[in-house]
């Protein structure tokens, strides 16, 4: 939540919202796109005219009403049973846990099964329930109980500070470099276009500690930790305060779930000597699930063929503009129902980014007419399997842990000197 | 007892342990308030009686009180309030089972409820309540001599009057207004009444007597003025009754029940009222409802300022908006607030919002 700026208190003369992305066409005469990116790489939307993008913009908008006006009992129908099924998942597993350290044959099949129906919950409740529920999917329902304002999750992450980040931050300005963080979270290199230092020369271990620990790095990244940090010394107390008050709520949603699933579950199975078992089966069911949902996230936006965007291009930017950049910045991934079901559709990034407010049952109904539009308008539409597109990312980690290739100057050498600038940084700071 | 409830408590989060209750018994005690269509009884041809069987908190009511019940239609849930005609002793009486809460409804046009809850509803649908409220009810001890006057579906508080109390009331006049013979809501059980003696029906039918002038009364009931009075019907007869009683000198002995107080209609532009700060701003039906709250002064939840983020979302008490986008108008349309997003947003009409 951003209070609102300072203003003059008398009349106000702009006669239209003052968002152009509200509108499709635009009163300033729009520029062409260039062909090519600072980094030299081709821009994927050169050849659009203004003129294409706004009857693409009219297209989508009509595509959206269509949907959005046949929602109806059957959508309602649909996420209150995963919802139903998820809650079943979850007590079912729970229970079995209570009796995870009994051996048949040396072997706990209580914990197996325990262990692996909480993982499926956890990652039902964090990905087509809560992340869908939090983007407002459900409220045309008027269900007090399904609706974004109401909804807190099964994840270290406040509902409120994730959905700042998250809804607000991530799906406004998707890819546009300096003002995306999910692009990397400040501690990945995923585009050529970013900046290399130092620092991302050791990305593979930040990656792969990043998945393991993901609830965390969301909580820490939403509470924008990293901003803090390099910048305490210079905010306000107007912005210390708030700070605080973030995190304290942090501290206090992360005690919470931890009492639950380290210590109040693992204290009711110590009645049938389980209580070891049930908190390992816990730590194995949120470790699942943060390797899953890290997984799933990464192909959204870091494969290879997925654009980024300079900050300076989406000034004044349409909505048809914003709908090019939204499929121009998403990759999907393919795969069975259950599939799409596991990574909360997910797997339709393209479609999520260009209608964050559709009930995510019918992303997959409208899939193949997007694919097309894109097609038509000669625009790559990203997709392929979850292991072609997370094993992409995870190689590009490793590929852009070192600075780009430029010609005329080997990489070692641009590695040796910032060291050496570091040292030097470091030298300096210690004699001040 | 509060231990086990922590401790209940420490293992749902981040549900509450009424989330999983919810789900094996959503009608126990201590759950919202919940009811189940039992049956769905036609009274008229475009009336029918909703019998409900409530969650074990129902409360029951007083006569002549209503509740408010919560349908989903198409996957929307809708509001409405509806008077209770079954007995407050929990007794079966006219068809209802013992233990069952009725509402009879009539599908009013571009009634979205009452039309659903008249042709489509099925037996076994869970349906949201509230406890029942109201102060159109019967004093004790009652009155000596009453009259009820009601048309077309405001017979239904009257009817929950009448089979819990008509044994009490000594006088009863009741003058009745529909369109014809055949739209009289319990048409049957009140004509027995007035045949066993026990009131004095007049029915005034549009299509034999005209809409009902209230100068008729004399004739109807020519001691009128010295009855208590009942009324419930639609707006048009509750003004112009108010003033005919005013005009008597007793606006005292009408008592009076208003369901459906004002209707909005949507308009292009119109007046945003933010309650809790207390202003009032005119804005245009192009200027989003978040710039007109901003540029007042009005301190605005905002986020992404193009309807995505639902981090401008506040609750609407009353009035219509109309989407910036697709121009689509939304009004609220219950008592129950609505949480409508305001960067998209423009008042059509006016609107209330509780900010």
């Amino acid at each position: 939540m951003t209070l609102a700026p300072q203003r003059p208190a008398h009349g106000s003369t702009k006669p239209q919202g003052i968002n152009p992305r509200l509108r499709v066409e635009s009163d300033a005469p729009r520029p062409q796109r260039p062909a090519l990116k600072k980094s030299g790489r081709p821009n994927p939307a050169a050849h659009l005219s203004p003129e294409q993008i706004e009857t693409l913009g009219h297209e989508l908008d009509a595509l959206r009403k269509e949907v959005m006006d046949s929602r109806g009992a059957k959508d309602a129908a649909y996420i209150r049973k995963v919802i139903k099924v998820q809650r079943y998942l979850e007590m079912g597993s729970r229970a079995a846990l209570l009796f995870s350290n009994v051996k048949v044959k040396g072997f706990r099949p209580a914990w197996w099964i325990g262990t692996a129906g909480l993982s499926v919950a956890k990652i039902l409740e964090n990905m087509e329930i809560g992340h869908n529920v939090m983007h407002g999917q459900w409220d045309w329902m008027r269900d007090p109980k399904i609706h974004s304002t109401a909804w807190e999750w099964d994840n270290a992450s406040p509902a409120s500070q994730w959905k700042h980040s998250h809804n607000e931050i991530h799906h406004t300005f998707t890819n546009v470099l300096g003002r995306d963080n999910d692009l990397g979270y400040g501690i990945l290199r995923v585009d050529e276009d970013q900046k290399w230092s130092l620092f991302y020369l050791f990305q593979p271990i930040w990656h792969v500690g990043n998945a393991l620990m993901f609830e965390y790095s969301i909580a820490a990244y939403d509470l924008e930790l990293g901003g803090y940090l390099a910048k305490k010394n210079r905010m306000s107390e107007l912005e210390l305060a708030k700070f605080r008050a973030d995190r304290d709520e942090v501290f206090a949603k992360i005690k919470r779930q931890a009492t639950k699933d380290y210590l109040v579950h693992p204290a009711l199975s110590a009645v049938t000597g389980s209580a070891r078992t049930t908190l390992t089966a816990n730590v194995v069911a949120n470790l699942v699930r943060n390797v899953w949902t890290n997984t799933v996230i990464i192909c959204g936006h870091f494969p290879p063929g997925i654009a980024t965007f300079e900050k300076t291009s989406i000034d004044g930017e349409t909505r048809g503009e914003w709908y090019l950049r939204q499929m121009l910045g998403s990759g999907n991934i393919s795969g069975t129902k259950a599939m799409h079901v596991m990574t909360g559709n997910l797997s339709h990034q393209i479609e999520h980014h260009l209608f964050p407010d559709m009930p995510s049952n019918r992303y997959a109904e409208i899939a193949p007419r997007i694919r097309d539009l894109m097609a038509r308008n000669d625009l790559p539409y990203v997709t392929g399997s979850l292991w072609k597109q997370a094993g992409s990312v995870y190689w590009k980690v490793v590929q852009l842990s070192l600075p780009n290739k430029v010609e005329g100057r080997r990489r070692r050498d641009v590695i040796r000197l910032e060291i050496a600038k570091a040292r030097r940084k470091r030298r300096l700071g210690r004699r001040f | 007892m509060r231990g086990a409830r922590k401790v209940a408590e420490a293992l749902a989060t981040p549900l509450v342990p009424d989330d999983y209750l919810d789900l094996l018994d959503p009608m126990r005690a201590g759950a919202d308030l919940r009811g189940r269509i039992v049956e769905v009884r036609p009274e008229t041809a475009d009336a029918a009686t909703v019998v409900i069987r409530p969650g074990r908190g129902w409360q029951g009511h007083v006569p002549g009180q209503y509740i408010r019940i919560g349908v989903d239609i198409d996957g929307v849930r809708h509001w409405r309030a509806y008077s209770l005609t079954h007995r407050a002793d929990g007794s079966a009486a006219a068809g209802i089972p013992a233990g069952c809460i009725a509402i009879t409804t009539k599908a009013i046009p571009d009634g979205k409820v009452s039309h659903h809850l008249v042709r489509r509803a099925t037996p076994g649908t869970l349906v949201m309540l509230d406890q029942a409220t109201g102060d159109f009810t019967l004093p004790t001890p009652a009155p000596a001599k009453v009259l009820f006057l009601t048309a077309g579906s405001g017979i239904t508080p009257v009817m929950g009057m009448l089979r819990n109390h008509l044994p009490e009331l000594a006088d009863v006049a009741h003058v009745h207004c529909a369109p014809s013979e055949r739209d009289v809501i319990f048409h049957r059980e009140l004509a027995g009444h007035h045949d066993a003696g026990r009131l004095a029906l007049s029915l005034n039918l549009d299509d034999v007597h005209g809409v009902l002038d209230l100068a008729r009364l004399d004739t109807l009931v020519p001691d009128w003025r010295e009855r208590e009075t009942w009324l419930c019907g639609p707006t048009a007869l509750l003004d112009a009754a108010e003033k005919h009683w005013a005009n008597a000198g007793l606006p005292e002995r009408l008592h009076v029940e208003r369901f459906r107080p004002s209707v909005v209609e949507p308009g292009e532009g119109g007046t945003v009222t933010f309650a809790r700060s207390s202003r009032v701003v005119d804005a245009d039906g192009a200027t989003a409802i978040l710039d007109a709250g901003e540029d007042a002064g009005v301190l605005m939840p905002s986020g992404c300022r193009m309807g995505i983020c639902f981090g401008c979302v506040v609750p609407m008490r009353s009035g219509a908006i109309r989407d910036l986008r697709t121009g689509e108008v939304t009004v609220h349309e219950s008592d129950e607030p609505l949480p409508v997003q305001t960067c998209v947003n423009a008042v059509a009409g006016s609107c209330e919002l509780d900010l």
